[in-house]
This record gives structure tokens, sequence and C-alpha cells, in this order.
């Protein structure tokens, strides 16, 4: 091989690999900068933001001050809690189970069962939410956290999520507990729930997104500001003639901090859950 | 002939209904009857709950209205820009991130990664702050000098659409990226050391080795995406609040709007949501015949 030809492709790949470097420090610095801004933006006045002035300003406290006085920052917070821990909390206890016994108990109207489900994946929300708020109305259950948490407690994904992940579960494992006089149920709390924790942080993950970042449901069924959610609080912030952007960005500085902090916690299982896969 | 034996005597037969049972029942409830309730609806038309049968009535009413027709190319609109887009940019970020020779490439990735992290509320007010007549973006565009004038992002329905496909693409391009860069993963070093030994250059592994082993992926992502349009609402209603005069409505935003803006019309805003239901299965044929073909 002559030898310009070797050194002309050194100098080819070194041009390529600090394009690379430039390109992926570019995708980056945009990724991330909105978040910079929105960190920004909490400490200016809404006038500053609006002009797009990027240094730190000194309006944090008055912003705090004036979201106080048009959220009840307090009550909404305790609202989105409560919807995102209890429906995580039985959406999770009711998809893996049935995850599991999908799996784990197999029969032909079972896996039909399943199928069917499955199919439903694929009806989007919106030709589900008109007799669903139908329903509501008729049980005069309009405005309550169980209309917001019920419809989503048999989440197919997250069923799907669970029967995958119990593939790759040692089923003798089960069959010892038999042995050893362990009830089914029992079996699946005391030998399967332990041994498959990281599955379950990961669907807890996305679960807890579900619920936390949900807006177009609690908007057509949470009607009074007493039952108000932070999605819903966001939004209308953000709609009224006068938005004040500094008042919103603090806000969305909260309602963004728990789910950042998920994320640079368990980082693998986070993006696990949201791809939907366990290797 | 017998069909296939599945394990188990009676009793644990009834083990397996007692863990999926509540499951089964809550989907049949809240899933499988809205469903069918919906497509009976959607033949159906009247003020509130005063509903009678209307035919395929709904259906022409779909062929004559305007904002329907201004909805669905919004979507059309999204899907032939936003889609490609975001997954070349997918695409090529993966490949980057994939080299071994990249540093800090952990780093590089969290970064990208970050905006899935984002609820599709806050990224969308953030970004309606952003791109202001004299917000962040065009202050920044005009210092650059890159422009003359301010670009009126949330008043023109030209730039509106450039927005929302801007926005997107931000919000969802490191989550199409991880889907590549696992599938990337997969694949051995030694076909591209071999391809470098042939003299193939990045772009021609990238063409020849990267794009061929990922199809079925980059298939699934893109279909997944494209549903992922048909069903914006968070966006639209957030960013230009479908405005202006209706140049970024989506179809689940003009659903929204005949539920709850005008008087509701509960039949024709199920008509609109089985043609989304029309689209999505569509497409969900169309992945499970080619990656089934593919599977041949």
């Amino acid at each position: 091989m002559p030898k310009n030809s070797y050194s002309s492709s050194r100098a080819q790949s070194a041009i390529s690999g600090s394009l690379a470097y430039i390109f992926i420090s570019v995708v980056a610095f945009f990724s991330v900068f909105p978040f910079l801004w929105m960190i920004i933006g909490a400490t200016n006045t809404s006038k500053d933001i609006s002009m797009g002035k990027l240094s730190f300003g000194t309006a944090l406290i008055d912003n705090f001050r004036s979201l106080g006085s048009v959220v009840n920052l307090g009550l909404v917070f305790r609202n989105t809690t409560i919807v995102t821990l209890v429906g995580t909390f039985c959406t999770l206890l009711v998809a893996s189970m049935a995850g599991y016994g999908f799996e784990m108990y197999r029969s032909k109207a079972r896996e039909r069962t399943y199928s069917l489900m499955l199919l439903t994946m694929m009806v989007p929300f919106a030709a589900v939410m008109i007799p669903l708020f139908r329903m509501f109305a008729k049980a005069r259950m309009l405005n309550s956290f169980a209309a917001i948490i019920l419809p989503a407690v048999a989440s197919i994904f997250v069923i799907f999520f669970f029967r995958q992940s119990t593939r790759t579960f040692s089923k003798e494992l089960i069959q010892a507990s038999r042995v050893d006089g362990l009830g089914e149920i029992q079996a699946f709390f005391l030998i399967y729930l332990p041994s498959m924790k990281s599955t379950f942080a990961a669907a807890a993950i996305i679960v807890f997104m579900s619920y936390w970042n949900n807006f177009l449901w609690p908007l057509i069924i949470l009607q009074t500001n007493n039952k108000k959610l932070l999605t819903l609080a966001i939004s209308s912030l953000n709609s009224s003639y006068t938005p004040d952007y500094g008042v919103i960005m603090l806000v969305i500085i909260l309602a963004t901090t728990p789910t950042l902090a998920i994320f640079f916690s368990m980082q693998r299982q986070f993006v696990e859950g949201m791809l939907g896969s366990v290797k | 002939m017998k069909s296939i034996r599945y394990r188990g005597e009676p009793s644990t037969n009834l083990t397996g209904w007692l863990f999926v049972g509540a499951a089964v029942l809550l989907c049949a409830t809240f899933c499988l009857y809205p469903i069918i309730s919906s497509f009976l609806l959607s033949f159906q038309t009247g003020r509130g709950n005063q509903i009678r049968f209307n035919g395929l009535g709904n259906i022409r009413r779909l062929f004559q209205d305007a904002v329907f027709h201004q909805a669905l190319k919004n979507t059309f609109v999204y899907f032939i820009f936003q889609v490609p887009v975001m997954i070349v940019l997918a695409l090529s970020i993966a490949s980057v991130l994939n080299s071994p020779k990249l540093r800090f490439n952990g780093l590089f990735r969290t970064a990208i990664f970050l905006p899935c992290v984002t609820s599709l509320v806050a990224y969308s007010v953030l970004f309606r702050s952003m791109f202001s007549l004299e917000g962040l973006v065009n202050h920044t565009l005009l210092r650059l000098q890159f422009i003359s004038a301010p670009i009126p992002w949330l008043l023109d329905p030209f730039w509106a659409k450039v927005l929302i496909i801007i926005a997107l693409t931000w919000r969802w391009t490191g989550y199409n990226m991880m889907f590549y860069l696992s599938a990337l993963q997969n694949i051995e070093p030694s076909i591209y050391e071999a391809a470098r030994i042939d003299g193939a250059g990045p772009l021609s592994q990238f063409r020849l080795i990267t794009i061929p082993m990922l199809k079925p992926i980059i298939l699934f992502t893109s279909v997944m995406s494209t549903i992922g349009t048909l069903q914006l609402f968070d966006e639209s209603m957030n960013i230009t609040l479908g405005g202006p005069s209706n140049a970024t409505l989506s179809i689940s935003h003009y659903i929204y709007n005949v539920l709850f803006l005008f008087t509701p019309n509960f039949g024709y805003a199920a008509t609109i949501s089985y043609v989304i239901v029309f689209f999505v299965a569509i497409l969900a044929l169309i992945q499970f015949k080619i990656s089934g073909e593919d599977n041949a």
C-alpha cells in the first residue's frame, strides 16, 4: 500500500472524528439548553424572559410569591402525588399479576384473551375517551381521582412488559416453592416479586411518569380547582391572556424535578422502561 | 385432531384466572367496552345526551368539514416532514455515539436523552416561551444577523407548523436514538472493521451496513412515531393553542374541541376518533406485513 494513501486516510479519519465531536456537541447543547433556559427563567421577571434575557436575575423570590398567589401549590402537589402514588401502586399490582399469570398459567382461553387485549393497545385514547367520559358522567364520578386512575390501571403496555420479562424468570423457582408447600399467590409475592426487582423498578418508573404527566384525560375529567393537578395548573397558567413566564418557569421546574431525580438515580431502569424492553 | 394440550389441571386453570382476572375485568370495562361503544356512537348524532341514529351522516359530514380537513392536513405535514427528519437525526446520533473511539459518550448519551424526561405539557409551555415574538430564539437569531425581522412563530400558519416540528423533534429524537443505539450494539464490530479494511469511509459504512442492519427497528420507530403524530394533543394544545386559524390543530385536539368547546356532539367526535383508528390499523398492518416478510 502506498504510504501517502495511508496517511491521507489517517487525516480523513481525524477530520471525521472531529466532525463527529462537533456534531454530537451541537446536538447535546440543543438538547440540554431548554433546561438551562428554564432555570434561568425562573429567576427573571416575565418581561425579561419574553425579551430573551440569558442571565440569572433576582426575581426568584417574587416569582415564588406570585406563584403562591395564583396556584395553591400545596394542594396541587398533594393531588398529583395522591393520583400518581395510588395509580402506580394499583397498576403495578394488577399488571404484574396479569403478566405473570398469562405467562405461567397458559390456557387457550387466556391466550385468546391476551391477544385481544394486545389488539386494543392499537386503539388510540381519543377513540376511548368519549364513551369513558359518558360512563363516568353516568356513574356521577366526574371530578374524582378514581375516574383518573381506573381506566389506566389495566395498562396493556405494562402487562405486556411484565409478560415479556417473566420469560426470563426461572420457573424452577416456583416449582421448588410448590414443593416447599407455598401457595400460588404466596409464590408470586415471596419468590417472583423479590427476584424481579429490576423489572418492577423499570415498570414503576414508566407508570409513575404516565400518571405524573397525564394531561388530556384529567383535563376532561377534573373540573374544579380543588382537584387540580400539576399539568392542568401549568396549562392554565400558559393559556391565560397575560402569562407570567417567570411563574410558569418555576412551576415547570417543580413539575420536572421529581422525574429528573428518578432519571438520574435509576438511568438504566428508566431507559429500559421507556423502550419497553429488558435485555 | 385434538387441540394443543396446555399444562394444568382445573385447579391451576382457576389460579390462572385469579392472576389475570382483575386486569381482564378492568380492560373489558375501560377499554373493550368503550371501543365498541365509540364505534356504535360514530353512527349517531345529537347534542349532549340527546342522541339519535344518523347512519353514515357523520361520515358525509367529515367530507365537508373544513376544520377536519385542516387537522388531517396538519397531521400529514408533521408526518411527511417531522418523522423523517427525526429518524435521520436519531440514526446519525446513534451511529456517532456507537463509535468506540468517541470519548465521554455516556455523558453525550445522557444529555441527548434528557428531553424525554420532561412532561409533554412542561416542554410545550417552555417552547412557547422561547419562540414568542420577542423571545429568546428571535432575539438570538436577530443578534447573529441570521434574520432581519423577528419570525412570527406563533402567528403565522407556516412558521407555527415549523415550530411544532422543531418541538416534536427536540422531544423525541433522543428517545428514538436509544432504540437505534441498543440495536447497533448488537452488530458485530468486526463487520465494520472488515468494511474499513475494504476502504469504506464512515458515510458508506453508515449507508451499507448501519441502515440495512437496522431496517426492522427503523420501521418500528417510524410506525410508532406516525401513530404518535396521529395522537398529538398536548403540543397542539399548549404550544400554539391549535392556531393560528387552526394551522396547527391536531386531530385529537379537534376531537377535544368538538366535545368540549362547542356544543358537545359525542357521535361526531366518535366518528373523527375512528379516523385515527383507521390510520393506526393500516400502519400496524404495514408494520406486521413487512416485519413478517423479513422473518420469513
